[in-house]
């Protein structure tokens, strides 16, 4: 039996001093919670995953990219109030603002010991061009491509990446696609079947329809 | 050249004498050797290559002699997914081939970008940067609705005048045989589209 997040957390908390963990819980049926790492000390991190004994997770199989907006998360609160010289306990609604990121996501298996997979995510500061994180790529060797293409469409540079270009679009272009707030070019010129957004879109192309002169309403007296 | 009664010349079959003209015998050549380039973009070429396969075997149409090379090809079938990425190089090739030169447009991807329209990525149909000679819906089209664009291509230069007011592209000085490379831009191709190739319908609604 592999160790559980929780484990894994304490056991790195000890291999790696300083080292920072989240646990990032996930309630779906999966249950696939996930270690949430520093920046500062993700390669140790990482080295530590592949290298131990016990763990070996020396197979990245996948690296995912995610776009996190700027969002307000309103939260109930207890808190303590006084009330006409007494003191009560109110509910209170509270509004919290979380800024945006982008997230790095990786899968670790072993192919040694057969198990996994552990998920670890990297967190950048914000959402700005080329906001950096840590590759890992020169610990699994696999990552390198899919950094790559998290580069391509989201925006993240990983610092220390061998190779970092653009992989499916051109080297010339200047947006990250996935990212939430990218809007694509307007060549909604001709759509013979647009509807929702695409109609929204289109509709600033269509041609007005010729004015009427009101002789479509006369019908033929009887 | 000079028209001849279709009836007079069908007696004079009867008797044994053949007659025709110049552009029939031209044309005839022509359209029954049809060197298609050979390259695929998408799941339709899987199809196109099944076309020229033994089971369908589009030579018995004459067009078999798949090309690598765009220079010793007349025919450019654009099967599948034109991304933008790749749009510029389709253009190249088609400017690399020599006149007279047909395109045909197989599939939804390649007529409009089929059900990748709406990806950042894919060119919205081929037509934006060259001109289309038959198009063939589907997603993807079954080889039997290629042969029919084939056997479509081949009536179209069955029709080609040699002479006079509207005679084919290929022998006209003033129609262009190469079009204008697309760039790559920082957040499109550009031009977007080639106004002098691409007519998209201007649909009326409100
Ligand atoms: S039209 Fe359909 S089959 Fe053809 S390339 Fe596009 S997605 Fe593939």
């Amino acid at each position: 039996m592999m160790d559980s997040p929780e484990q894994i957390k304490t056991r790195i908390e000890s291999a790696v001093p300083g080292a920072k963990i989240d646990i990032v819980l996930n309630g779906s049926p999966s249950q696939q919670s996930s270690l949430l790492i520093d920046k500062e000390h993700a390669r140790q991190i990482a080295q530590f995953l592949r290298d131990d004994a016990a763990l070996r997770l020396d197979f990245c199989s996948n690296v995912t990219g995610m776009d996190w907006l700027d969002r307000v998360v309103t939260k109930k609160v207890i808190v303590k109030k006084i009330v006409e010289g007494e003191e009560k306990e109110a509910e209170e609604t509270q509004q919290e603002k979380i800024p945006g990121y982008l997230e790095a996501v990786y899968h670790l298996y072993s192919i040694e010991h057969k198990h996994g997979p552990i998920i670890i995510r990297m967190r950048t500061n914000d959402r700005s061009a080329e906001a950096p994180l840590p590759s890992l790529t020169p610990i699994w060797r696999s990552a390198e491509f899919q950094e790559r293409e998290i580069f391509d469409l989201y925006g993240i540079r990983f610092d220390g990446h061998p190779d970092l270009r653009r992989i499916l679009m051109w080297d010339e272009f200047k947006d990250y696609p996935m990212r939430k707030d990218y809007r694509d070019p307007d060549d909604y010129e001709y759509e013979p079947t647009p509807h929702d957004d695409v109609l929204e879109r289109a509709k600033q192309h269509y041609a007005p329809r010729p004015q009427l002169d009101g002789a479509e309403n006369i019908t033929a007296q009887p | 050249m000079s028209d001849i009664d279709e009836e007079l010349r069908s007696e004079l079959q009867r008797q044994g004498i053949w007659v025709t003209s110049m552009q029939e015998l031209y044309n005839w050549g022509r359209k029954n050797s049809i060197w298609p380039l050979q390259f695929g973009l998408a799941c339709c070429a899987i199809e196109m290559i099944a076309t020229a396969a033994s089971r369908y075997d589009i030579a018995r149409f004459g067009g078999e002699i798949f090309r690598p090379s765009p220079r010793q090809a007349d025919l450019m079938i654009v099967a599948g997914t034109v991304t933008k990425k790749m749009a510029p190089q389709i253009v190249r090739l088609y400017n690399q081939m020599p006149d007279p030169k047909y395109v045909i447009s197989m599939g939804a991807c390649a007529i409009s970008g089929g059900p990748f329209k709406q990806g950042y990525n894919v060119l919205k149909g081929i037509d934006r940067y060259i001109p289309v000679d038959v198009y063939i819906p589907g997603c993807p089209p079954r080889p039997e609705a290629l042969l029919h664009a084939f056997m479509e291509l081949q009536r179209k230069i069955d029709e080609q005048k040699l002479t006079g007011a509207g005679k084919a592209a290929h022998l006209d000085r003033t129609h262009p045989s190469e079009f204008p490379v697309p760039a790559f831009g920082a957040h499109d191709l550009e031009p977007a589209a080639n106004a002098d190739v691409f007519r998209p319908m201007k649909i009326e609604r409100t």
